[in-house]
């Protein structure tokens, strides 16, 4: 049974990558394939828009650990928006928000990316 | 309600199965009288505890079962997780240090975290070649 996708687009010439379903520790590894496809290709300002995004556990929240590093030694940033209060909640437990943007919607991720 | 409702569900250990066991435990702490807050939590705290048992208890061997056992009471829902595996420990549950886990690129330590945060009481012990796990929580909580 699918219950996760990860879509790809650009906006504004940002990366967005569009979360649908349930990430964890089985689908956690599509968000990070298509982490990996974007930093291969040197994007390193990505916006990810949770909007759809209905359930995280730990094994997601380890894909944004992972990469968050690469991507700022770059100049860029991974900034997530339009979480759902339930999905906050997890990130909120662990302390992301003082390490994360977390906006609440992509056009705010747009506005900062583009006024560095 | 009587005074004690079980459900038991087998699953193979792998992490395909982690959605089965999240409705699993969403249709019955739902008729059971559990809030959808509870029932958020307890889902995550039990999702985060099969995909340790299958990770480092089976080291992902699909051959292997995980028996999942909901005990409902009036004052608390208790999950008991059973398999067969090595023993690893799970005592550590300090919040992680995430600032120096992102700078190590380590990933890791969250879920115990998490269901020590989530449920009201976790106890783990190790008997006749099993482990089993059990995590409880208060329907006041």
């Amino acid at each position: 049974m699918k219950n996760f996708s990860v879509k790809h687009r650009t906006q504004s010439g940002f990366s967005i990558l569009d979360l649908h379903g349930e990430l964890d520790a089985h689908t956690a590894s599509q968000l990070e394939d298509a982490l990996k496809d974007l930093i291969n290709q040197n994007r390193s300002e990505i916006i990810v828009n949770c909007s759809n995004l209905e359930y995280i556990a730990s094994a997601g929240l380890g894909v944004f650990m992972a990469y968050i590093e690469d991507v700022r030694s770059d100049g860029g940033d991974i900034k997530l928006t339009n979480m759902n209060d339930k999905v906050y909640n997890v990130f909120d437990l662990l302390g992301f928000p003082t390490l994360y943007d977390i906006l609440d919607d992509e056009s705010d991720a747009i506005n900062n990316f583009s006024n560095r | 309600m009587k005074n004690r409702v079980t459900y038991q569900l087998d699953i193979s250990a792998s992490t395909s199965n982690l959605s089965e066991v999240r409705n699993f435990i969403g249709r019955h702490a739902g008729k059971n009288g559990f809030s959808e807050k509870q029932i958020d939590e307890i889902r995550l705290a039990v999702d985060e505890a099969v995909t340790n048992i299958i990770k480092h208890a089976y080291k992902n061997d699909e051959s292997k079962t995980i028996d999942i056992l909901l005990i409902f009471t009036p004052k608390k829902l208790c999950v008991k997780l059973t398999d067969d595996g090595k023993n690893f420990k799970l005592d550590t549950y300090e919040r992680p240090d995430l600032e120096k886990q992102i700078k190590q690129k380590k990933r890791g330590g969250m879920g115990v975290y998490l269901i020590h945060s989530l449920m009201d009481d976790v106890s783990y012990t190790r008997d006749n070649g099993k482990n089993k796990m059990e995590m409880c929580k208060n329907r006041n909580s």
